[in-house]
């Protein structure tokens, strides 16, 4: 593979970029892998690769029904953090930190992770007194935490609304100075160009349309390109999760709901931070390219439509206004959706099934993107050995049959409510 | 935006209902002894599917009365909507 450095930039540059290699290969299927991944995301790639550089397993291929990059990877908001309350998620979470910060170099491709820290606003005294506790708790697992006052919170975001009489007044904030933002299609290209160079084949335009089980063992796919044999499968497909899970007659505690971003026109720098509204769901952070980039609340109805509904939209950019009141002067540049795997708890699945081979990846709500190494690297271990790795032990299929659920929002099975 | 005819109320846009999930889901019946399976099936596992699906909700800035709706979840075209007690 050709490396990626200042010194292949100039080489090519006299070449007039005629001589770049491709990033990736579009080789069609063989007849047999050791492992298959389904689904061309962000945790797909990432598994893919972790396999071939942490297991050796190379004879490997992704299935992906579009193109990759295509799904919720190019759909988010990019926000990388670790700022959980409960030890499965912290832990997991902040392994995923150290990822991120070694990616670039890890990938030989700039994902442009920028740790610029992430603000959670309080509005209230019994606010401030959950986030303390929060706070206290991501400490206790080595994740960076700092209470903010009010006046803390105005040295670093004077433009939020600071008036007295105001419906929702700032209280102060927690912060998470290490996390951040990365640029999400390199993450989806890095991971595909150094899976593709290690043997892996990543197959796009290609989709599942059943699967070979017998003796509750898996023995391969059907597809849109002809009958795929495999040892191990591993499903990673995010807001489709549901139409495979039928296809394999389980019914899993997942439902597919559809969450919306949007982007301002481009404006000077103004936020340096990612910053969160406390008395709704809204977040906020601006692009390099100076974008003010935005989301919040799922539209509240299962859907697989993959675009957006005006009322959610208003209702969401509602809060960002009464946090932020310049974003009222901005013109909308783009809106888009995606469709979202939620779990009946908040949290995610990384498990065995009770078919043998079959392993499954999914129900990571609104924070897919921020988990794609770390989702990568326990589901890629997960496969190889037959069984989770400590990280991932807490994310088991079957918490929601003995209780061992991880509801870090205590919001209970209605995943439509925010 | 959705526009969704309440059976009481007649058609009335999105802005008017609150959602309240699968109506196909039934709670197991009282006083009746019930494995644990059934009660993670009742709680936690949804089908999910993508085309027709069967749903509750409140028409909360109306009537405040529950109502099916029988919905495309991949076009959000709706097909029928019925009283809370309606069979499809």
């Amino acid at each position: 593979m050709q490396k990626y450095s200042v010194f292949s930039l100039i080489k090519n540059a006299f070449k007039g970029h005629k001589d770049w290699e491709v990033a990736w290969k579009d080789p069609t299927p063989k007849s047999e892998y050791d492992v298959i991944i389904i689904g061309g995301g962000g945790h797909g790639l990432a598994t893919a690769y972790y396999l071939a550089k942490e297991h050796n397993i190379t004879k490997v291929a992704i299935i992906e029904k579009g193109w990759i990059g295509g799904g919720n990877v190019g759909r988010n908001t990019t926000i990388i953090r670790s700022n959980y309350m409960h030890d499965e998620n912290g832990l997991f979470s902040e392994f995923g930190m150290d990822l991120w910060r070694s990616m670039s170099q890890d990938l030989n491709f700039n994902v442009m992770f920028s740790p610029r820290g992430i603000i959670n606003l309080a509005h209230s005294d019994a606010q401030m007194n959950v986030y303390s506790r929060r706070g206290n708790s991501m400490r206790l697992n080595g994740i960076d935490a700092v209470l903010l006052n009010r006046e803390e919170v105005r040295k670093i975001i004077p433009m939020a609304d600071f008036s007295e009489n105001v419906r929702f007044p700032i209280f102060g904030g927690l912060m998470q100075p290490s996390a951040g933002t990365a640029r999400h299609d390199a993450v989806a290209w890095g991971y595909a160009r150094q899976a593709d160079s290690m043997g892996v084949d990543i197959i796009q335009n290609c989709e599942v349309t059943g699967f070979d089980v017998s003796n509750g063992k898996i023995l391969g796919i059907r597809t849109s390109k002809g009958d795929i044999k495999a040892k191990k499968i591993g499903l990673c497909v995010a807001g489709s999760t549901n139409i495979l899970a039928e296809k394999l007659n389980m019914t899993l505690p997942i439902e597919t709901h559809l969450l919306q971003a949007c982007v301002s026109e481009p404006i000077k720098p103004i936020l340096d931070n990612v910053v969160t509204f406390g008395a709704g769901h809204f977040y906020c952070s601006q692009s390099d390219k100076g974008e003010m980039v935005m989301g919040g609340d799922l539209d509240g109805y299962n859907s697989y439509a993959q675009r957006g509904n005006l009322p959610t939209l208003q209702h969401v950019l509602t809060e960002g206004i009464a946090m932020f009141p310049f974003l009222s002067k901005l013109k909308m540049l783009r809106t888009w959706g995606g469709i979202m795997d939620m779990s009946m708890d908040g949290s995610p699945i990384i498990d065995k099934t009770h078919i043998d081979g079959l392993y499954l990846n999914c129900g990571w709500c609104y924070g897919g993107f921020k988990a794609t190494p770390a989702s990568g690297w326990t589901f890629a271990h997960t496969i190889a050995e037959d069984r989770p790795h400590e990280l991932n032990a807490g994310y088991s299929l079957n918490r929601f049959n003995t209780g061992h659920l991880i509801d870090e929002k205590g919001l209970g099975t209605k995943t439509w409510i925010s | 935006m959705l526009h969704i005819k309440c059976p009481h109320c007649g058609l009335r846009s999105q802005n008017e209902f609150s959602y309240g999930g699968d109506a196909t889901v039934k709670r197991p019946e009282l006083n009746k002894e019930i494995s644990d399976q059934d009660w993670d099936s009742f709680v936690y596992l949804r089908k999910s599917p993508r085309g027709k699906h069967l749903e509750l909700w409140q028409h909360i800035s109306g009537c405040r009365r529950w109502i099916k709706v029988e919905r495309d979840t991949l076009t959000h075209e709706i097909f029928k909507t019925l009283k809370a007690n309606e069979e499809v």
